[in-house]
C-alpha cells in the first residue's frame, strides 16, 4: 500500500502527536542534567526543581514588596493589553473590511491606503509611538493596533470580494439596498473569517505585545521576562514562556470553537 | 401583465462583439427556452435581462417602460450555482426577500411581522417540496434541493419575470424530471413570465411555449472577434402551451394545472 493511503488509528494519533512534545521534553532534561552535573550553579538550562520553585514563587507566593502573585497580575496586565488592541482592531477591521469589499468608491480610496499602510514595519513605529503616546498603555495597544489591523482588514475585504458576485446580484433581486446586503449578505459571510482572521493574528499580536512590554513597562509577562533576564533567571522564562504559549494555544482553540458554535454553516461550507 | 421587447440588441466587451442586433418580442406569461452553443453568448443576454450588466446598444423594455440600469425585484433569478445564501437555513433564505422588504433599516422581522413573513415562506418552502427542511442550511441539502430552494426564495418575490441560467444543468436526470414538473406547476400557478438558458433541448421543449436559438452566423475564426451571435430560430412549440392551461390534446403533458391557475 502507498503511503500516501497509510493512516494512523486514534491511538497511532495521539502518540505521534505527543512524541515531538516528549522528545524536546527529554532533549531538554538530558541537556539541564548534564550541565547540572558539570557545574551545580548553572543557570541556563535549570532542573525541573529549580522550575518547580521558581513557579512556586511567581504563581503561589505574595511579591515580598508589593503583595502581588506576579504570575497572575503580569497575565492580567499582558491579557488586558492584548484584549484592549484586539478589540479595536477587530472593530477597524470589520468596518474597514466591509466598506472596501463592498462599495467601489470606497475601495477605490481605501483599499491602496491600507495595503501601504500594512506595510509599514509596526516596530519601526514604536519610538514614534512612545515619543507621541507616552510610555503609558496607550502606545502599547496602538503598537498592536498598527500591527495586526491592516492585515485584517485586507483580510476581510478580500474574503468579502471573493463572495460570489451571483449572491449580491441575487439579493438585489430580493430588493435589498446596499445597507441591507452589508448587513444580511456580506456581514454575517466574513464573521466566521474574522474569526480565523483573528487566531492567524494571535502570533503577531503577541510579538508587538512582548516588544512593547520589554522596553517599557512596569508589569506584564514581556516586561517580567525581559526584567529577569538581567539575572539570568532562565528559571523564571522558561515557564513564562511556556505559560505564553499556553494561553495563545488555548485562545487559538477556543476561537475555532466559537466560529463552529456561533456559525455552524461555516464548518458545513469547509471543503465544498 | 409581463411582456419583454427587446430591440435591437448589441452587447461588446471591449473589442469583442457577443450579441448583435437581437431583436425579440415575448408575450406576457411566455416561457421561452434560450439555447445555443456554448459561449455564444446566453448568459450574457440574459444578464443583461436581469440589469446586472448594460447593453452597448439597443433597448430592453419591460411592459414598455425601459429596464433600471440595476437588478431588481420585479426580476427574479436563479443561476446554476450561488444561488442561495450559504448562511442562511432554508427558511431564513426564503423569507429574506420579504424582510428586506419590509424591514428597510434592521432588514430584520420580529414579532407578528415575522410570523406572518414565515407563514407564507413554509407555504413557499412546501410548495416546491422542501416542507421538513426548513431549519437545515443549503450546505445540508442536496442539489436539486437547492435549486428548489433557489427557485421558492425567487418566487415569494412575486417577480414579473424569472430569469433562470441553466439551473438544472448540474442535477441528475431522475432529479432534473421531477424538478421539471415543478417548473411547469410554478409556471401555471404563478403571474410571470419565464426566459431560461439550457443546454439541453428535450428540457427546452419540454418546458417551454417557444424555443429561441443564439448562433453565429459567421463563425471562420477570423470573424469571432467582429461578429456576434444573434436570434436565428424562434420555435412556437405546437400544439401550444398555455399558462394556467392544460393542454387541449394530452391534459397531462404540461404538468399539473392547479384550479386556481390563471
Ligand atoms: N465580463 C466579460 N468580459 C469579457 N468577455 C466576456 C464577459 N462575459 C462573457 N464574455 C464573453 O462573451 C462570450 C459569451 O459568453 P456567455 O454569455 O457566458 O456564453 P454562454 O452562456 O452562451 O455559454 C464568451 O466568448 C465570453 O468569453
Ligand atoms: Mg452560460
Amino acid at each position: 500500500m502507498r503511503w500516501i493511503n497509510t493512516k494512523p488509528g486514534q491511538g497511532a494519533r495521539l502518540t505521534l502527536a505527543l512524541l515531538p512534545f516528549l522528545l524536546l521534553l527529554a532533549a531538554y532534561m538530558i541537556g539541564s542534567a548534564e550541565r547540572l552535573a558539570d557545574n551545580p550553579n548553572d543557570k541556563l538550562l535549570p532542573g525541573l526543581d529549580a522550575l518547580g520553585a521558581a513557579i512556586q514563587r511567581m504563581a503561589f507566593t505574595p511579591d515580598v514588596r508589593t503583595g502581588d502573585y506576579l504570575l497572575w497580575t503580569d497575565t492580567a496586565a499582558s491579557l488586558t493589553r492584548l484584549a484592549a488592541g484586539l478589540g479595536i482592531s477587530i472593530l477597524i477591521a470589520l468596518v474597514l473590511g466591509l466598506v472596501i469589499g463592498t462599495l467601489p468608491y470606497a475601495r477605490a480610496m481605501l483599499s491602496p491606503f491600507v495595503d501601504a499602510i500594512s506595510m509599514v514595519p509596526p516596530l519601526a513605529l514604536l519610538p514614534i509611538l512612545f515619543i507621541v503616546m507616552g510610555l503609558g498603555e496607550a502606545s502599547k495597544i496602538a503598537l498592536i493596533v498598527i500591527g495586526v489591523a491592516p492585515i485584517m482588514v485586507r483580510d476581510l475585504a478580500l474574503t468579502a470580494l471573493a463572495l460570489p458576485r451571483e449572491m449580491i446580484v441575487k439579493a438585489e433581486t430580493l430588493s435589498a439596498s446596499s445597507w441591507q446586503i452589508a448587513l444580511r449578505v456580506v456581514l454575517p459571510q466574513i464573521l466566521p473569517r474574522l474569526i480565523t482572521t483573528l487566531r492567524l493574528q494571535l502570533g503577531p499580536a503577541w510579538l508587538f505585545l512582548i516588544a512593547a512590554e520589554a522596553i517599557s513597562s512596569d508589569s506584564g509577562l514581556g516586561y517580567r521576562i525581559f526584567l529577569v533576564r538581567r539575572y539570568l533567571s532562565m528559571d523564571v522564562i522558561f515557564p513564562y514562556v511556556l505559560w505564553i504559549t499556553l494561553l495563545a494555544i488555548l485562545t487559538d482553540i477556543l476561537l475555532d470553537r466559537l466560529r463552529i458554535a456561533v456559525f455552524p454553516w461555516s464548518e458545513l461550507e469547509k471543503g465544498k | 401583465m409581463s411582456a419583454l421587447s427587446i430591440k435591437n440588441l448589441w452587447k461588446e466587451y471591449g473589442d469583442q462583439i457577443v450579441l448583435e442586433n437581437a431583436s425579440i418580442e415575448i408575450e406576457s406569461r411566455a416561457f421561452v427556452a434560450l439555447v445555443g452553443p456554448s459561449g455564444c453568448g446566453k448568459s450574457t443576454f440574459l444578464r443583461l435581462l436581469l440589469g446586472q450588466e448594460q447593453q452597448t446598444k439597443g433597448e430592453i423594455l419591460l411592459d414598455g417602460t425601459p429596464l433600471p440600469k440595476e437588478p431588481g425585484p420585479d426580476r427574479g433569478v436563479v443561476f446554476q450555482r450561488y444561488s442561495v445564501f450559504p448562511h442562511l437555513t432554508v427558511l431564513g433564505n426564503v423569507m429574506l426577500g420579504k424582510e428586506l422588504k419590509a424591514s428597510r433599516f434592521a432588514a430584520r422581522l420580529f414579532g407578528a411581522a415575522k410570523r406572518e413573513v414565515e407563514d407564507e415562506a413554509r407555504t413557499m418552502i412546501a410548495a416546491v417540496g422542501l416542507a421538513g427542511s426548513e431549519d437545515k442550511y443549503p450546505a445540508q441539502l442536496s442539489g436539486g434541493m437547492q435549486q428548489r430552494l433557489a427557485l421558492a426564495q425567487a418566487l415569494i418575490m412575486r417577480p414579473k419575470v424569472l430569469l433562470l441560467d441553466e439551473p438544472f444543468g448540474a442535477l441528475d436526470p431522475g432529479i432534473r424530471a421531477e424538478i421539471h414538473t415543478l417548473m411547469k406547476k410554478l409556471w401555471h400557478e404563478a403571474p410571470m413570465t419565464v426566459v431560461m438558458v439550457t443546454h439541453d433541448m428535450r428540457e427546452a421543449f419540454t418546458l417551454a411555449t417557444r424555443v429561441v436559438a443564439f448562433d453565429r452566423p459567421r463563425d471562420r475564426p477570423e470573424e469571432k472577434l467582429r461578429y456576434g451571435a444573434t436570434i436565428t430560430r424562434d420555435i412556437a412549440i405546437w400544439p401550444p402551451r398555455k399558462a394556467g392551461e392544460a393542454s387541449l390534446f394530452r391534459p397531462d403533458r404540461d404538468g399539473p394545472v392547479s384550479s386556481k391557475g390563471q
